[in-house]
């Protein structure tokens, strides 16, 4: 009950963070919203016992990337951005598509839902997971782990290339 | 106690992968020693990269065949080294090193010569190599994602050029997107399942009851994502403004290498995991292989700038490619295997003349800029009759070769309408081929400004040529290698 309770004012704290992101004008405001929705996201991972990810969620994505999105919103030129119309004129029928592709995804998961088979809750407080995903990282997931090195290489290269005047 | 996750043999496996990343780190490395006017030593650098990973595949190779395996596989079923996977690696290097030969002198005349340049395309390999053999949801991930950053950086490459500009941008956003859609897909199979390795995904689909709706909800968002990845129609619309405002010498190399390495990722795919869906994502292919070839081949025809056209003719392209997927027997396996390898060369080979067209003040991506090349460098043009006869499928040509197999792939499979569609849709492609060869043969030049050929530009025309030539006229050696590349569907 308890359980519902909580997972309840996560998912609203989401949606509605996510809805004002997209919608407000201002993009400070939207960065303030989107660091609403990842706590939101966060408070999801505690609930379902990650405490590892949820700590990872606030101090890489709420720490880390978002103040890094707000220094570069207050280092473009706002005002322009804000006069600009914000949605194109097709915005309705994207609108009719996303609600037609979400009502089949809705559809589709509310009649499969047996189909998941999840472990079943352990009643009481499960053990500290934190090691666990360590050990899958460096062990079973090894290989993906080492070429997400490469990628985070590639990242920073093409950000260098694609930033800099002069190279 | 670390062997235990770590054997020889896992090192050996990824060595390929090793070298080409240690060498992109190189040439970032030792860009900064050379001078201005010696950087084409990035070129070398970065070829020498290429031979080495070769010989290194080729012993891998060596071994496989002298122990008789088939097939090795490493990190606890991670990743699979099999006859597909050396196969697909082989044409990414092959692709990779034709494309760096006409670089060099494309980047002098645009002035953006820079060590970087080499060192992504390196690493993009080091995505496409995962692509081809791992057998996990997260390292094909990982390594499309390793794959496609490179490449959208490479599109933006000219970053003085709006139109590169643009290109990048859009690229990204829509790569970003449908990778999004992909991650969704992945993440249902991996909830149905409990795996993230391909086999376990398969036999967990298999013990399924039909008709799930979760199972189709799964295989269409991922089928989506792979579609978007290899642009078939109607997830194309990317491709030709990537392809326009790339660097030509980038369109080159994104049509082939990253375009083979997306199929070896969709085949992959649909023949481990999806094949127990078979029933279901049949249908859905012939849809998206029809739309593919009407659409590509008719959008074509009105195409003024040759990237463009280029573009929507590897959109058609990817449209018969797709028909051996829906035939699905070996016959159509072996077709799309001897098909890549054919288009590889045979659209290197027309970029390599479009690079050459780049000179000081011209552009050289309208089809005008075309007009009297017979008059102005008769070997380029006649060169160039010859690569766009093989696009078309004409036979002395290998382009006949992999469109053979197609059809007979078809006819084996009593897929007689589809196969009637996709000879109609070769005689479109043949008019849009003609109204080239009508430019350079029966039109006076426009611009008196003689054609760019550097020595590397000479070699690769060279080797697409005799290569266009060679699996045209004979083929045998080469139908046995793709034979030896057939994956089995899973069953």
């Amino acid at each position: 009950m308890l359980d519902q309770f909580f997972f309840y004012i996560f998912a609203s704290v989401i949606l509605l963070g996510g809805l004002l992101t997209i919608t407000r004008r201002s993009a400070v405001h939207s960065a303030i919203f989107l660091i609403a929705t990842l706590l939101g996201i966060a408070g999801l991972f505690l609930h379902l016992q990650a405490e590892f990810l949820a700590g990872v969620q606030v101090i890489l994505y709420v720490g880390g990337i978002m103040v890094l999105f707000l220094f570069v919103i207050m280092l473009v030129n706002l005002d322009q951005a804000a006069r600009q119309r914000q949605f194109n004129r097709q915005w309705w029928l994207a609108l009719l598509a996303a609600a037609a592709v979400c009502g089949e995804a809705l559809y589709g998961l509310y009649r499969g839902r047996g189909a998941f088979t999840f472990p079943g809750a352990v009643p009481g407080n499960m053990p500290p997971n934190t090691q666990a995903v360590g050990n899958a990282l460096y062990q079973n997931y090894m290989l993906p782990f080492e070429v997400a090195s490469i990628m985070l290489l590639v990242a920073m290269v093409g950000a260098v290339v694609m930033a800099k005047k002069r190279l | 106690m670390f062997n235990e996750f770590f054997s020889r043999q896992d090192l050996l496996l990824i060595k390929p992968a090793v070298l080409l990343a240690l060498f992109g780190c190189g040439i970032l490395l030792t860009d900064l020693l050379h001078e201005r006017r010696h950087k084409y030593l990035n070129a070398v650098t970065a070829l020498l990269g290429l031979g080495f990973t070769g010989v290194q595949l080729a012993l891998i190779q060596r071994a496989m065949s002298a122990a008789g395996y088939s097939e090795v596989s490493g990190f606890s079923g991670g990743l699979v080294v099999d006859g597909f996977a050396l196969y697909f690696t082989w044409i990414f290097l092959i692709a990779t090193a034709i494309a760096i030969l006409f670089s060099v002198r494309y980047l002098e005349v645009e002035n953006e010569h820079h060590g970087e340049y080499y060192a992504l395309m390196l690493f993009s390999l080091v995505g496409m190599y995962f692509l081809a053999t791992a057998m996990d949801l997260i390292t094909l991930f990982i390594g499309l994602e390793t794959m496609a950053l490179s490449v959208y950086v490479l599109a933006g490459f000219l970053r003085g050029d709006r139109r590169s500009n643009e290109a990048a941008m859009k690229y990204f956003l829509l790569g970003a997107f449908s990778s999004g859609i992909l991650a969704y897909g992945f993440s249902l199979l991996y909830g149905l399942t409990g795996s993230t390795n391909l086999r376990a995904v398969a036999d967990a689909l298999v013990a399924r009851p039909s008709g799930d709706p979760v199972v189709y909800l799964a295989l269409i968002t991922t089928a989506t994502g792979l579609l978007f990845k290899v642009a078939a129609v109607p997830f194309h619309q990317w491709a030709p403004d990537a392809y326009e405002g790339a660097p030509t010498s980038i369109t080159g190399f994104m049509s082939t290498a990253p375009k083979a390495a997306a199929f070896a990722f969709l085949l992959r795919v649909f023949l481990v995991p999806l094949a127990p869906l078979r029933p279901a994502w049949e249908g859905l292919l012939v849809v998206v292989c029809v739309l593919t070839m009407v659409v590509g081949n008719l959008a074509a025809i009105s195409q003024n700038n040759t990237k463009r056209l280029f573009a929507y003719s590897s959109i058609s392209h990817v449209g018969y490619m797709l028909l051996g997927l829906v035939a699905g027997n070996e016959t159509g396996l072996k077709g799309i295997a001897v098909y890549l390898l054919v288009y590889v060369f045979m659209n290197l080979g027309i970029f390599t003349v479009l690079v050459a067209l780049r000179r000081k003040d011209i552009i050289g991506d309208e089809i005008e800029d075309l007009s009297g090349l017979f008059f102005k460098n008769p070997v380029s043009a006649v060169f160039m009759l010859i690569f766009l006869l093989s696009l078309a499928g004409i036979p002395p040509t290998a382009g006949f070769l992999g469109k053979y197999f197609i059809f007979l792939s078809l006819i084996e499979t009593r897929h007689y309408v589809l196969a009637v569609i996709a000879v109609v849709f070769v005689v479109v492609a043949l008019y849009y081929y003609f109204r080239l060869v009508v430019m350079m043969f029966m039109r006076e030049a426009t611009d008196p400004e003689r054609l760019n050929i550097s020595p590397g530009v000479a070699v690769a025309l060279a080797i697409t040529l005799a290569m266009t030539l060679v699996i045209g006229i004979y083929p045998e050696p080469f139908i046995r290698l793709a034979a030896g590349s057939v994956l089995v569907p899973f069953r």
